[in-house]
């Protein structure tokens, strides 16, 4: 089963997971851009993150046969830097043109601060006249009127709603999110936010019109591991692999299609293991080198 | 510089472009000719209008030295901005990924530069071990631009990453009696570690052959260990070879 996790922070994670995701079945990734646990001091680091994220990381995934994606946004958090987050906003048009960045995002609230809102608002303004589709993180803390007040917001946009996700939904925000005709996002964590079987018995409900699920795995306790076990939970609970395709594959596909920069098919052909990027080889020691 | 005319690339181009690709680059280069500003938004857009393919139809795709569609559509884009192009190199060169990296190196021998602009963008190119990247970045420009110092350490980069020597225009009128001896050095080396050496050193090498290090690298012919004995046959074999 092809499988596709449209959220990992890969960033973060070692080449150990790439081989285990690989080998789980899972050949496309979306990463989006967000925070790295600590706020950033300086443009400079954004200007670098947003560099690997269409660079380095990109490289990486390509070494072991995953291809690669990005969003590119102004995280929540970091919103609340007012003077910084005023010149990311203003960097943001260059990156949002390139190659394989699908989507805006991560975009929304944390602390439903002003400073939150105005970058939201804004990054939504960029999604509609860069024609991209929309990412968007719901808060951890009074997570029902939040997902709410984010879906009010990006869709003040004149966004199509077909093009939103609202991602992290739990058993009470995600009908919020069907009703006003958004994509809804299901991250599977460890213990947190949604765990798969509770997914399991969501999608058996209410189906998997456009639903996706995804393992937004980072530097915390997460598992990039996280949608081929609920492609298993799934099958546990008899659902058909063409249910779980549609879930795992074309749900995803579908949705950040709508950015025209999917690239689904393999045009740079297979990975070449013995490619370096900008002086690092990705799997020492089995290069052809003096 | 010897400046290059983009007008063979663009016939070479248009050959090769269906009426979309033809019609959104004609109105890309117009748009760049008259807002400078533009560029920053078009150019990494431009393999998805016009393709990623070889320009030459015939071009084995791994040939790191072909260039592809993208790069003869950047370098019209960057020919087409004018004065501009010596503002925003730096600029989309920093904010690039790999592709947009190429075709900034690719263009530079097509555009009026001043040294300043455009002989850093070649030496951080050589300082990265992506192959297609240190093939772009061994064009012309370079050629005619680095210094002796720095076209030895490039060509060593080369071979240690596997970039071909033969396809760089140019190289053989830049090489030392130095970078002969390096080369033969890295062979030597090589052998030494009964590991296998490509044959496209042997020209530069030979271009000033060092009697020193040719004498060490034959020495190891009489080597009681079998795998030296075998590398050292198997390299000087390809340097006959080359000479005959």
């Amino acid at each position: 089963m092809r499988i596709f996790d449209p959220h990992i922070h890969m960033t973060s994670r070692t080449t150990d997971d790439y081989e285990a995701m690989a080998a789980a079945g899972i050949e496309l990734i979306v990463e989006p851009a967000f925070w790295l646990g600590q706020p950033r001091t300086n443009i400079g680091s954004f200007i670098d993150y947003f560099d690997g994220l269409i660079g380095w990381e990109r490289f990486r995934a390509e070494q072991f046969g995953v291809s690669h994606h990005c969003t590119m946004g102004l995280n929540p958090k970091e919103a609340n830097d007012e003077a910084l987050a005023r010149e990311v906003l203003a960097l943001l048009p260059r990156y949002l043109a390139k190659d394989r960045v699908v989507a805006i995002g991560e975009i929304g609230f944390d602390s439903m601060t002003r400073a939150e809102e105005y970058a939201f608002q804004a990054q939504m303004e960029l999604a509609v006249e860069h024609d991209l589709p929309a990412l968007v993180h719901t808060p951890h803390r009074d997570k029902a009127y939040g997902t709410q007040r984010s879906i009010e917001i990006a869709l003040a946009s004149g966004i199509s709603p077909d093009r939103v996700i609202i991602d992290h939904n739990n058993e009470l925000t995600f009908q919020y999110v069907r009703d006003a005709g958004c994509w809804a996002g299901f991250t599977i964590y460890p213990e947190t936010k949604m765990d798969e079987h509770r997914l399991v018995r969501i999608v058996a409900e209410h189906g998997m019109e456009k639903t996706i699920v995804n393992s937004a795995a980072d530097w915390g306790r997460s598992d990039p591991l996280k949608v081929p076990r609920t492609v298993q939970a799934l099958r546990e609970a008899d659902f058909s692999d063409a249910d779980i395709s549609t879930l795992v594959w074309d749900n995803p596909v579908a949705f950040f299609s709508q950015s025209g920069r999917l690239e689904l098919t393999d045009e740079h052909g297979p990975a070449d293991p013995s490619a370096t990027f900008a002086g690092n080889s990705v799997l020492r020691g089995a290069r052809e080198e003096g | 510089m010897t400046q290059l005319q983009e007008r063979p690339l663009a016939i070479a181009l248009d050959a090769r472009l269906d009426a979309a690709g033809r019609a959104w680059l004609a109105a890309a280069r117009y748009e760049v000719t008259n807002d400078e500003d533009a560029i920053a938004r078009i150019f990494p857009a431009v393999g998805r209008h016009v393709g990623r393919g070889p320009l030459d139809a015939t071009a084995d795709r791994a040939d790191v030295h072909a260039w592809t569609l993208d790069d003869a559509a950047r370098t019209l884009l960057l020919v087409a901005l004018g004065d501009g192009a010596a503002k925003e190199l730096p600029l989309l060169y920093r904010h690039g990924d790999g592709a947009e990296r190429r075709g900034v190196l690719r263009a530079l021998a097509y555009l009026t530069l001043d040294d300043a602009v455009g002989v850093p963008l070649v030496e951080d190119a050589l300082r990265t071990n992506d192959v297609r990247i240190v093939a772009a970045a061994m064009g012309p420009y370079a050629i005619e631009k680095l210094d002796d110092a720095a076209i030895e350490q490039a060509v060593l980069k080369c071979v240690f990453v596997g970039v071909p020597l033969d396809a760089i225009e140019g190289l053989p009128e830049r090489v030392t009696p130095e970078l002969s001896a390096m080369l033969a050095r890295f062979v030597h080396e090589r052998v030494a570690a009964g590991r296998t050496v490509p044959a496209d050193v042997w020209p530069v090498i030979d271009r000033h052959p060092p009697t020193t290090e040719l004498a060490e690298i034959e020495a190891e012919l009489d080597q009681p260990v079998t795998e030296r004995r075998l590398a050292a046959q198997a390299a000087l074999s390809a340097r006959a070879a080359n000479q005959g």
